[in-house]
């Protein structure tokens, strides 16, 4: 059925408007946020299923033909960012529900987190690069308001240059969109698949104008280097739910863009692009890693580290071959719930110690045992190690590195990874292990339920990180098959334009 | 025609690049909004300019005579012009409220959300009160 398709974009705008309506009922509009995101997390579920049995599903808003209507199509890359996302949102209203304030909750928080979804969800499963750029304009204005919601200093502070930078991420899009249909007069990506070598760009000074433009316009959202700055400013000034989500999804959204645009619509690259995506993805690991061995706030620091995945992410692209889009797609989904589940985590470590600092936690290991338990599976499957997620992911990477003859970008990988642990060990030894400082932060009283009821959505997403570590091969092969499609857009051009 | 809007096009991108450039918040956003007006006539002069013949399809036939100027960059223009206007104006909002909690516009000054950067010490106290734009 078709209308499955509608149903990752019509969930989460039903919920919002409905929670939006109960916004003063607190209790009814939690039960229906978290009823909304189970909701939406079965819908995914039901997409990835029938994508799995029917092949690439592809639907047409309206009833209007590709490539003239606006389509939607879901593949095996499409899929497992819905089901990664709906994952990461469950999880984050069951933490928001008793771990946000009354007051973020009663100005907006549910109905603007699901309008981000719905942004989100409408990036990963159209096929209309206008319509890409619509619904980057929405998940843009939702997360502009979580940004600032509760308007604190601090939040003022990062949002102005959150806001200022994506707005000319934006332009830059709008700009490469304007050039690229006056030059190939579509902008159904399948549609255009080929136009850019049938128009006879390939290798001219307007191609590599377009890549750039379109590198640029990702690349800020994706936060690789050196567009990042903007992400270690702002991410860690919301609360622990919205930073989650913020970092589960956003970066995302744009290299998923790119994974999509690039392979689909210019072919392998031309000329200098690869240069310039391999050195941008080591780069982007290397300056997150360091930003992060030197942060001592541990928002902050997980903020770096978000910019160093994006560069492994990013560096299977640069080598177009089937096993680094396998590496990539691997990585990137898994990262999604990674990283959901890490700031997720800071906010229980913040809310137990009542510090945001690294050197003022302390004693986290004496205090709360079940929390250290939890740490381990994802900040180490951050660093690579084996059976988390994590390690899969670079492994497919790292092969495919060799393979494509990049030995000096593995070279770099392995080093950043060896970084990673050093970063990861220091917050476990001082946040953990070390007493507790001799002047105790202010540790507010949390109750018992609360405290339990917030570990328990993360105590799920560290089990579902565990059994994708010990067993990879389903997620595995649904990335191989995504890689598959990526090289060979063949049968996505079908499932969109028909015979 | 399209000539002379790539340079007017050129010149609004200029100017948008000089102001997003300086450290007055103000100056920004109004280089913000030149901005996405110039990308709004990028996508115009793409489209192709056809004067004078609207895409209108004859009341007797299916499609409009040839030559029709198209209507699809306009399309897209309108769509793009609703959501940069509902963008800047949340700008512009949160440069007010930053102004009013901060005291200045000076991006040099908005860093509470990041380490303190030692600019005092790297220049003197002088020269950074003296650099510092009037509000």
């Amino acid at each position: 059925m078709r209308v499955l398709l509608v149903l990752p974009l019509a969930i989460p705008l039903a919920t919002g408007v409905v929670a939006l309506l109960l916004r003063r009922f607190r209790g009814a509009q939690r039960a229906v946020s978290v009823l909304g995101a189970a909701g939406l997390l079965a819908a995914t579920v039901a997409v990835l299923t029938q994508g799995q049995v029917e092949g690439i599903v592809a639907a047409q808003m309206g009833g209007w033909a590709a490539p003239y209507g606006i389509t939607l199509a879901a593949d095996a890359l499409s899929a497992g960012l819905l089901v990664a996302t709906a994952l990461v949102l469950l999880a984050t209203m069951v933490y928001a529900v008793f771990g946000m304030d009354a007051e973020r909750e009663r100005f907006g928080f549910y109905p603007l987190t699901f309008l981000l979804v719905l942004g989100v969800n409408g990036a990963f499963i159209t096929g209309d690069l206008f319509n890409l750029y619509v619904w980057f304009e929405v998940l843009l204005i939702a997360s502009f308001v979580l940004l600032v919601l509760g308007n604190e200093r601090l939040q003022l502070d990062g949002a102005i240059k959150y806001v200022g930078i994506n707005l000319i991420s934006s332009v830059a899009f709008l700009v490469a969109l304007g050039l690229f249909y006056g030059q190939t007069g579509t902008l159904n990506m399948a549609d255009a698949a080929g136009k850019v070598q049938a128009a006879g760009l390939s290798g001219t000074p307007m191609e590599a104008a377009l890549v750039s433009l379109f590198i640029v316009a990702f690349g800020i959202k994706a936060g690789i280097f050196p567009l990042f700055f903007w992400l270690p400013a702002s991410y860690h000034t919301p609360p622990a739910p919205v930073a989650a989500v913020f970092a589960g999804l956003l970066t995302k959204v744009g290299l998923y863009a790119m994974v999509r645009v690039f392979p689909l619509v210019f072919g392998a690259p031309t000329g200098y692009t690869q240069v310039v995506l391999l050195v941008a993805a080591g780069l982007t690991m290397i300056a997150g890693v360091l930003g992060a061995l030197v942060e001592r706030d541990v928002q902050r620091l997980l903020a770096f580290l978000v910019v160093t995945a994006m560069g492994y992410v990013l560096m299977g692209l640069a080598f177009y071959t089937e096993l680094g889009l396998t590496g990539t797609v691997f990585y990137m989904v898994q990262d999604v719930v990674v990283k959901g589940t890490l700031f997720l985590l800071a906010g229980l470590m913040q809310q137990a110690t009542g510090a945001r600092r690294l050197g003022q936690m302390g004693g986290l290991y004496l205090k709360r045992p079940f929390l250290a338990l939890l740490f381990f599976t994802p900040f180490f499957s951050l660093a690579g190690f084996p059976p988390f997620p994590g390690f899969w992911g670079k492994l497919t990477l790292l092969q495919a590195g060799f393979q494509a003859g990049q030995g000096w970008l593995v070279a770099i990988a392995l080093a950043v990874g060896l970084v990673t642990l050093l970063v990861v060990a220091q917050v476990f030894s001082v946040a953990f292990w070390r007493d507790g400082p001799a002047e105790k932060a202010e540790t507010p009283a949390v109750p018992r339920a609360t405290r339990w009821a917030t570990t328990a959505p993360v105590a799920g997403l560290v089990a579902l990180l565990l059994a994708l570590g010990l067993w990879a091969q389903p997620l595995y092969d649904l990335s191989a098959q995504a890689a598959v499609g990526l090289m060979n857009p063949e049968a996505y051009i079908q499932a969109v334009l028909g015979s | 025609m399209e000539a002379i809007l790539a340079v007017v096009i050129g010149v609004l991108f200029a100017a948008s690049f000089y102001l997003l450039l300086r450290r007055n918040l103000l100056r920004f956003i109004v280089g913000l909004i030149i901005l996405s007006n110039a990308a709004n006539l990028v996508i115009f002069t793409m489209g192709r300019l056809t004067r004078e013949h609207p895409p209108i399809i004859p009341s007797d036939g299916h499609v409009p005579p040839t030559p029709y100027a198209n209507p699809l960059p306009q399309a897209l223009i309108l769509t793009a012009i609703v959501i940069s206007f509902g963008l800047l104006a949340f700008a512009l909002v949160l440069v007010y409220r930053n102004f009013q909690t901060t005291d200045t516009l000076d991006t040099e000054r908005i860093r509470s959300a990041e380490p303190p950067e030692p600019l005092e010490a790297r220049f003197g106290e002088e020269a950074v009160r003296e650099q510092r734009l009037p509000a």
